[in-house]
């Protein structure tokens, strides 16, 4: 290939603005304007890439983001951008430009012996090579060998990328004639446009396709309705690809910003969506048909009209259409010897002056090593060439129209698949709608805007020649001697289509699969249908009959970082925070989340254990501090709260009496404990309802439901209060001369204040609720108080605290405390199983008589089934460690080992000098006294089946 | 990415949304439901391919209310609070 630059010409270069960047090394010049891909080509390189699998050499072969080959790492200024497309990333000063899957070279590319054997490495050959003894054994090398790029480990996004919503009547996609004939006739119908254009210039096929519209020419015209759209203030995006189309009509674009600023999304939610997306230029199949120096003969007019670069000067044209004449007529202009091989026996009119054309002809196979050097025809004639164009037809871009659940329609004028039938919302304009004239490709534009258009505006029209098709079929044959190559970028052969077809992989979505054709970073968009036909062949079906596998987004790759906006980091999943986080770190609390929120696990910068263990020492012998805002404070106010909460609890709540609480379980509708609490009554039609701190969404979304289902709006009012209230908790011996100290003036003896009772106080002029209630089974005072005015009344609870010793209670050293007592974590010590009187609570069931959530299910066969899996606690022997959380019971009685339930909770008690452990086991509250096997990563060890209560089983602390 | 109309805050995303079940499904009260009437109640559920009519909660006001959907082409044809009579979307 000798393609070199013109010293004149190129309309999206500037000469005076020279660049130069390195590629695998060497120097590469060009001028601003240029892409990677037309800065290669102009500096004479044939060579670009290598192939996927088998190493082959690759040259350029498009100008757009159908380019298969060239795809190149992309080191700047802001990192490394892997698997960029050479022909629709701009050259830049300086940038470093590597080839992928190459090494050292794309030009000496050590892996390239590869190549020699891919005889015996057909479609599908690792499924039945590297079976034995194991494929994850050969997977590690193989991917190694077979790859594309390089990710930058060290990436860092300088700045989050932008995510921008936006509204408007008609998104137009597509900014050649069509898509511009459409904006223009929306706007002129008072609509709002988006026009969005995924190349660097708006114009389509008029940057490089002669034509004169309403008697100007192309461009000028092209610049002058930009101009226009944009003077009127419609948006008009340029190197904006229109990614993706989803349900009801929302449109996903990716704009690429050439200031080093990340991408941006957009969501666009048209009422109108125009697809002008244009068409995709096929390639032909002969042997050897990826040889450096072929390339499509559309690109070949694009590179020289737009950057001055002519492809090569001894040229063949491969071509069953009209089409490539425009590009055999100025490339011979433009100095270059031209042949056209027309597989068409009736075509040689088009032919412009000193092009000789071979009418009838088909080249069946390229030679060349790591450039094509000639071509040989069906006749035995040999031609040499250093380029060979090739225009196999054109596959008109629907995959917009096909996400949008549009149904295609096989045109044989064509030789595609075209939109059928129209979806709603959405018109399709141009050449992804089949037009090949001007003429009619405007018209298109505006007809699609269907009723956003405007009939009284004149619609643009061509006064120049007008382009004809006249396209017939030159599809890959069976059994074709070479190498006819389908999908470049997959390496995927017409042997390889032939090959799934005889192991009956006939459906287009098996060949896809067992072939990789079209699964690459270019989706197939030159390869598809080529393979498809010769699928269709090999079957002896219609290509209608085959059809085509499924679109999917995105059209071209997008990156993370877009697509992640501003959710990244910290923000991908934010957690919640607690109003005294900045307290609790200053007294080196250590965070950790639990179900979304981050609270102190432990305080203190030492050994996380021995602060634990010390906590929970320190609680059971003076008294902790510990902050439990999370706690659901869910209020349930209205003449039939009361009907509503005994509806809601399995317990009875509504002989609850005023100021007082009591513990109970919520249930699902299938009888298993969905949350478990305390709930408050502070008056007649007043409840709060303390749910689990994580549950507290889903809490508040199931009373929603039955509250709207079954009491109505004016019986029940919900008001979901946890995040205005601070929750901060007494615990211990000493709990009650600590609470007594905050002097909140609320009478706290046991008679005015007992366990499970509510009482109101002051703190600072602002009302607080002392509750007794206990998850560490010592006396207990919760505190809640407005969260803006926690701090102060937090900070006087540590200043009273040190009389008493208190010490300040992380969460893991509350769940000792609550495991010591046998008090259950909903989601830990149960499980979706877990019924209530499986946790020793069956009073409810066998007592009430109201229907409640989840009742009718604890009468089913399985409640009463005997061998369920019951709460108990589990000891083991004297100086033993704890026991693993998650280890199973086991049992081997007669059959193979089974399961007998599992260990839910389990710690080193300070207090008891032992390992405490909560478990589910299968019949467990009758077989308390049992030593069962407990197994846990292979390893056997005795425990003995105990009450769940390890301590203080009498209960006495809570009241002391 | 689907539009919802919610009755009380109008067309919104799917992703305000979560769902509720299909309309219809009443609560069989009492402990002497047949166990077929509860399972039925609890598990059966018709899935229909086409025009659907659901439950769904608008998470951002908590509201509940029935829409007419249809499970292939996603059109939806209209909303309404709970009790009260469906309106075009």
């Amino acid at each position: 290939m000798s393609a070199s630059r013109l010293p004149n010409g190129g309309s999206d270069i500037d000469r005076a603005r020279p660049l130069t960047f390195t590629f695998d090394g060497g120097r590469i010049e060009g001028f601003a304007g240029d892409t990677i891909a037309s800065a290669l080509l102009a500096s004479g390189r044939a060579v670009v890439g290598r192939s996927f699998k088998y190493h082959r050499p690759r040259g350029i072969w498009g100008s757009g983001v159908e380019e298969p080959n060239a795809l190149v790492d992309i080191e700047r200024a802001g990192g490394r951008v892997p698997n960029a497309r050479a022909t629709t990333e701009p050259a830049k000063d300086g940038i470093v430009v590597r080839s992928v899957n190459a090494t050292p070279t794309a030009l000496a590319d050590r892996n390239a012996v590869l190549d020699r054997f891919a005889r015996f490495l057909p479609a599908a050959f690792y499924y039945k090579t590297f079976m034995w003894p194991d494929w994850h054994l050969f997977e590690p090398r193989i991917r190694a060998m077979a790859g594309l790029g390089v990710v930058d480990r060290n990436w860092k996004p300088r700045q989050m990328a932008d995510q921008i919503n936006h509204h408007c009547d008609v998104l137009v996609v597509g900014a050649g004639p069509a898509g511009l004939a459409a904006a223009a006739g929306a706007a002129a119908a008072g609509h709002s446009v988006a026009l969005v254009d995924d190349s660097t210039r708006p114009g389509g096929s008029l940057r490089h396709r002669a034509g004169d519209v309403d008697s100007v020419e192309g461009m000028a015209w092209v610049d002058a309705m930009v101009a226009k759209l944009k003077s009127e203030g419609q948006l008009v995006l340029s190197d904006t690809t229109a990614f993706g189309l989803y349900d009801h009509n929302l449109v996903a674009l990716n704009q690429r910003h050439r200031d080093g600023r990340p991408d941006t999304l957009w969501r666009v939610r048209p009422r109108r969506i125009v697809l002008a997306t244009g068409a995709i230029e096929r390639p032909v199949p002969f042997a050897n048909n990826d040889l450096p120096g072929i390339l499509s003969a559309d690109a070949a007019l694009a590179y020289l009209r737009r950057h001055g670069v002519l492809v090569g000067q001894q040229i063949v044209v491969a071509t069953n259409n009209d089409s490539a004449y425009e590009a055999a007529t100025a490339l011979a202009a433009a100095g270059a010897s031209v042949t056209v091989v027309d597989c068409r026996r009736d075509c040689g009119a088009q032919a412009g002056a000193g092009i000789r054309v071979l009418a009838g002809r088909t080249v069946v196979a390229a030679r060349g090593r790591n450039a094509v050097r000639g071509v040989l025809l069906d006749d035995g004639t040999n031609l040499a060439a250093d380029c060979v164009l090739v225009s196999g037809g054109w596959t008109p871009t629907v995959h917009l129209f096909s996400q949008a659940k549009g149904k295609l329609a096989w045109s044989d004028d064509l030789a595609a698949f075209v939109p059928g039938e129209a979806v709603d919302g959405i018109g399709v304009a141009g050449a992804v709608a089949g037009t090949v004239s001007l003429s009619e490709t405007l018209a298109s534009g505006a007809a699609a805007l269907g009723p956003f258009g405007s009939s009284s505006t004149p619609v643009a029209h061509s006064t120049g020649a007008e382009a004809t098709l006249g396209v017939v079929g030159l599809w890959p044959k069976p059994k074709a001697k070479g190498r006819v190559w389908i999908d470049y970028q997959s390496d995927v052969t017409a042997k390889d289509v032939e090959l799934a077809a005889r192991e009956n992989f006939v459906s287009v979505e098996h060949l896809k699969r067992y072939t990789t054709l079209g699964m690459a970073t270019d989706q197939g968009k030159t390869s598809n249908l080529n393979g498809l036909a010769l699928l269709a062949d090999v079957t002896g079906r219609g290509i209608a009959e085959v059809g085509t596998t499924t679109y999917r987004p995105p059209f071209t790759p997008v990156p993370f970082a877009s697509l992640a906006g501003a959710r990244r980091g910290s923000m991908h999943a934010p957690v919640r925070r607690l109003p005294l986080e900045a307290s609790h770190r200053a007294a080196s609390g250590v965070f950790q989340e639990y179900g979304g929120w981050l609270r102190p696990a432990y305080y203190g910068s030492g050994d996380a254990e021995a602060a634990i263990q010390d906590g929970v020492r320190r609680a059971r012998q003076s008294v902790a501090l510990f902050d439990g805002s999370t706690l659901g404070k869910i209020e349930v106010i209205g003449p039939r709260a009361a009907d509503f909460v005994d509806f809601i609890y399995y317990n009875t709540m509504s002989t609850l009496k005023p100021g007082h609480c009591r513990y109970g379980f919520m249930l699902s509708e299938n009888g298993v404990v969905f949350d478990d609490g305390v709930l408050v009554r502070l008056d007649e039609h007043r409840f709060i309802v303390s749910c689990s701190s994580s549950h507290v969404a889903a809490v508040h979304a199931r009373l929603e439901e039955w509250r709207q289902d079954r009491f109505g709006r004016d019986a029940v009012y919900i008001h979901n209060a946890t995040a205005q209230y601070a929750t901060l908790t007494v615990s211990g011996p000493n709990a009650r001369g600590l609470v007594e100290a905050l002097d909140l003036g609320a009478t706290l003896d046991d008679a005015s204040l007992p366990h499970m009772a509510v009482a109101a106080g002051r703190f600072a002029g602002d009302e607080v609720r002392i509750t007794r209630v206990s998850f560490t089974g010592d006396r207990s005072y919760e505190i809640s108080i407005r969260a803006d005015r926690a701090e102060a009344l937090w900070t006087r609870m540590q200043q009273e605290g040190c009389a008493f010793d208190a010490v300040l209670l992380g969460l893991e050293s509350l769940m000792i405390l609550r495991a010591e007592k046998g008090y259950i974590v909903i989601g830990k010590d149960t499980d979706g199983n877990t019924m209530p009187h499986d946790l020793g609570v069956a009073g409810p069931r066998t007592k009430r008589t109201g229907e409640f959530v989840g009742r009718r299910s604890l009468f089913i066969e399985a409640a009463d089934d005997g061998n369920r899996n019951q709460l108990v606690g589990l000891a083991v022997r004297e100086g033993e460690a704890p026991l693993a959380t998650g280890a199973h019971g086991v049992e081997k009685s007669g059959g193979p080992l089974r399961s007998i339930g599992f260990v839910t909770s389990s710690y080193r008690s300070p207090i008891l000098g032992r390992p405490v452990a909560l478990a589910l086991i299968e019949r467990g509250a009758a077989r308390h006294g049992e030593t069962i096997d407990v197994q846990h990563l292979g390893v056997v060890r005795q425990a003995t089946i105990v009450a769940p209560c390890a301590f203080d089983p009498e209960g006495k602390r809570l009241h002391a | 990415m689907q539009l919802f109309p919610c009755p009380f805050c109008g067309p919104r995303e799917e992703s305000e949304f979560h769902y509720g079940g299909e309309a219809g499904n009443l609560r069989p009260d009492g402990n002497d439901v047949t166990a077929e009437r509860w399972a039925g109640y609890l598990h059966m559920r018709d899935n229909p391919k086409g025009p659907t009519r659901e439950i769904w909660m608008h998470l951002t006001c908590g509201e509940f209310f029935a829409m007419s959907r249809d499970s292939v082409n996603h059109k939806v044809s209209g909303s309404s609070a709970l009790g009260e009579t469906e309106h075009g979307a």
